[in-house]
């Protein structure tokens, strides 16, 4: 096969994403809070809309702020609803998410002629559009694909993030009492988490739509869980899924003719389903001594 | 106006009919969502949601049109597939149940969207009616899908209603279930079915996307204002119906609405409302059962430090020195000052504090109800008398007459406490 930019560019921008979801889907599976993960990515979309109505654009950072204030203000309303009103975690979960995902349709439907911006686009997003959209600088030489950059630049905050923070964010994440006693704040590394959840989940919106960062921010470090138990290896497993289902979802996906977000998603759960089959006859057959399962509620 | 009236006096058979239906599958969505909040799983019904989007597609692609049987039983088939997968993840892996449910979710609605593109691209023209299922259109539903639509919800609404006991019994306590000879398999099993079918009702009116919170809001809801099942589950159904005709009101005022994001925006609005001012549970009443009862002790350890003062000869208590004793809290003071002289507890002179004689057995009381479990803690629970002030501290306030008249008779009318202090007696001098 002779050497296809597009096809190269695609897949260079789908591996930087999912790099950055996993990353942080790691830390977020380890404190037990994919579904947190999952309602943010939801919960952002009202704040998508408004700043891209302030804005006019995509483009504008009032979009990222936009929705940073709301990942966050999705992460408050849940821990309100759960310590304040006394709701049980997974209903306030669900019934924040929910609740500002409608606000976030509602929104596009009432803004529908002055935004560019339509449902499906937010749900599954088009990757395949990439080559196209181009980065024109003032002289109008053409840079690459404007998405790239996007998603290079939040591929380097996101390391930047972890490499500064690993420390704290490993141990908030296996014991917060303790960290609180060595005097780590929990809970601004937690938010500080959360805001970099929603501002991946707005960077990657464009290409690969608000519920398949879920996908991404889930799955990969869910496989690479069930072939180790120490945290290096577990981010670059995550890292090398990463890459592979963005490689083998997009040359699916051209077959196929479909999706590329929703292929690439789908070749990562063929490799979680198959993890799974394999991984659970050894561990019963091997070990016998799999971990018992706490009830949900006693999870975060 | 006009459009109002033309909704609600059902003038048009097919908005009664579009009524019926939502009203039909908002109750049996909420009833199953319900158990399934009982049961701590709200969000196993996410997933399934999710889940059922491939199934969808495959049935419209194998029916080539939206033919609901076809879309019905592939979407049950995805549907139980996930469930399926979810409980042997759950078996057979050590990963966390959060982690599993959000993977089905996204793996299963990735794999939708695969599917979705497939058939845009194929360029049928029915396809147009399959967005709906994402974000829901309740308007789009017909009189013959109402026939399977509703019917699947009274077949929902009657099996639940019929065993409502073992239902309950599985959410509250599956292993006495088993234990007593209940086939619990089975029941989850029957129950699971439920889910789903309720699942596949629901995202007609509401969508995909936003199915959980037809199954999650309406019984979180109606949680905070009973705790009886059958109050609660009828109660949820309400919240959900009225929901579901507020928000097919609005998408047929404004038809480029769809119906999803309004239904869950006045159902967000019915919990919301539920969670601020539901009496006893809800945030405000109990925020005001608190600062009633903070306020009552900090009266209470007032007198107490006036008995005490006046253990030690001293008649009475500067306000100064009450700030002293209660450092941070002047204001609390102030306002217990000003409440007790009110009842006629104490009296303020200049600046000086003094007991009433009504004040005095007050603080007699609570001084003597300290004391008492104090003593009964040490003599009957054996707990040194150098661990027994803090709890004694906290039912000084809420020991009832009977129990103190319970504690007298059993301590036999004790004179001294554990650290040889009187217990006070009302005819006793101060």
């Amino acid at each position: 096969m002779s050497f296809d930019q597009n096809a190269f560019l695609i897949i260079f921008t789908a591996s930087m994403i999912s790099i950055s979801c996993g990353l942080l889907g790691v830390f977020m599976m380890l404190r037990k809070m994919s579904m947190t993960g999952d309602a943010i990515s939801h919960a952002v979309l009202p704040g998508i809309v408004i700043g891209f109505f302030v804005s006019g654009s995509q483009r504008g950072l009032e979009v990222i702020i936009g929705a940073g204030i709301l990942g966050i203000l999705a992460t408050l309303m849940i821990d309100w609803l759960r310590k304040r009103a006394r709701v049980q975690l997974d209903a306030s979960i669900g019934i924040t998410f929910t609740f500002l995902f409608a606000v976030g349709i509602i929104l596009i439907n009432l803004l529908a002629y002055k935004v560019d911006l339509d449902q499906e686009c937010v749900l599954y997003g088009e990757i395949a559009y990439l080559p196209i959209d181009l980065w024109i600088t003032g002289g109008g030489t053409s840079l690459g694909p404007r998405i790239m950059y996007l998603a290079l630049l939040n591929l380097i905050l996101v390391g930047i993030f972890i490499f500064l923070f690993f420390k704290e964010l490993t141990v908030t994440s296996f014991d917060e009492n303790f960290s609180m006693v060595i005097g780590i704040p929990a809970g601004i590394i937690n938010l500080s988490l959360m805001s970099m959840v929603s501002y991946t989940t707005v960077s990657s919106f464009e290409a690969v739509g608000a519920i398949l960062v879920v996908a991404l921010l889930v799955v990969p470090p869910a496989t690479a869980f069930l072939w180790t138990k120490k945290l290096d290896q577990l981010i670059k497993i995550t890292i090398g899924i990463g890459i592979g289902a963005a490689f083998f979802g997009y040359y699916l996906a051209y077959y196929f003719d479909s999706s590329i977000a929703g292929m690439v998603v789908s070749v990562a759960g063929i490799g979680f389903l198959a993890s799974a089959l394999f991984k659970s006859k050894l561990i019963s057959g091997r070990f016998g001594t799999s971990t018992k399962q706490e009830p949900f509620e006693k999870m975060v | 106006m006009s459009d109002f009236v033309y909704f609600f006096t059902f003038q048009d058979s097919s908005i009664a009919f579009v009524v019926i239906g939502i009203i039909l599958l908002g109750v049996g969505s909420a009833y199953v969502g319900t158990y399934s909040f009982l049961d701590k799983k709200a969000l196993l019904g996410d997933a399934i949601s999710h889940a059922v989007l491939p199934g969808i597609c495959l049935g419209f692609i194998l029916a080539g049109t939206k033919n609901p049987i076809y879309i019905v039983s592939g979407a049950f088939f995805s549907g139980a597939l996930a469930t399926f997968l979810s409980s042997w993840l759950r078996k057979n892996t050590r990963l966390s149940e959060d982690a599993i449910i959000a993977s089905i979710l996204s793996i299963f609605f990735g794999f939708g969207i695969v599917l979705l593109t497939v058939i845009q691209k194929s360029g049928n023209p029915e396809m147009a009616g399959l967005n709906q299922f994402i974000f829901g259109n309740a308007i789009a539903i017909l009189e013959e899908d109402l026939w399977i639509y509703g019917g699947l919800a009274v077949f929902i609404i009657l099996t639940l209603t019929a065993f409502q006991k073992e239902f309950s019994l599985l959410v509250f306590n599956a292993e006495y279930g088993s234990a007593i000879g209940y086939p619990m398999g089975l029941i989850r099993l029957v129950f699971n079915v439920l889910m789903i079918l309720s699942v596949i009702i629901g995202i007609q009116a509401i969508g995909v996307v936003l199915m959980a919170a037809l199954l999650i809001t309406p019984g979180a809801a109606a949680r905070f204002w009973t705790d009886k099942l059958s109050y609660l589950v009828i109660l949820a159904g309400v919240f959900s119906a009225v929901s579901g005709v507020l928000g097919t009101y609005i998408s047929f005022v404004l038809p480029q609405m769809p119906t999803g994001p309004w239904v869950v925006v006045f159902l967000s609005l019915v919990a919301l409302i539920s969670f601020l001012f539901a009496p006893k549970r809800g945030v405000i009443s109990r925020y005001i059962s608190r600062r009633s009862y903070l306020k009552r002790t900090h009266q209470d350890h007032l007198l107490k430090a006036l008995y005490r003062a006046g253990e030690k000869d001293k008649t009475n208590l500067s306000i100064e020195e009450i700030y002293e004793t209660y450092p941070f809290q002047k204001k609390e003071s102030n306002q217990s000052i000003k409440y007790l002289t009110k009842k006629g507890f104490i009296i303020q002179n200049q600046s000086f504090i003094t007991l009433t004689s009504k004040g005095k057995s007050e603080s007699k009381r609570i001084v003597r109800l300290h004391r008492l479990w104090e003593l009964y803690l040490n003599e009957y629970m054996n707990i040194a008398p150098d661990h027994v002030h803090d709890s004694a501290e906290k039912l000084e306030h809420i020991l009832t007459p009977e129990l103190e008249q319970l504690l007298e008779s059993r301590l036999n009318y004790p004179k001294l406490d554990p650290h040889q202090e009187t217990i006070p007696r009302d005819n006793d001098e101060l």
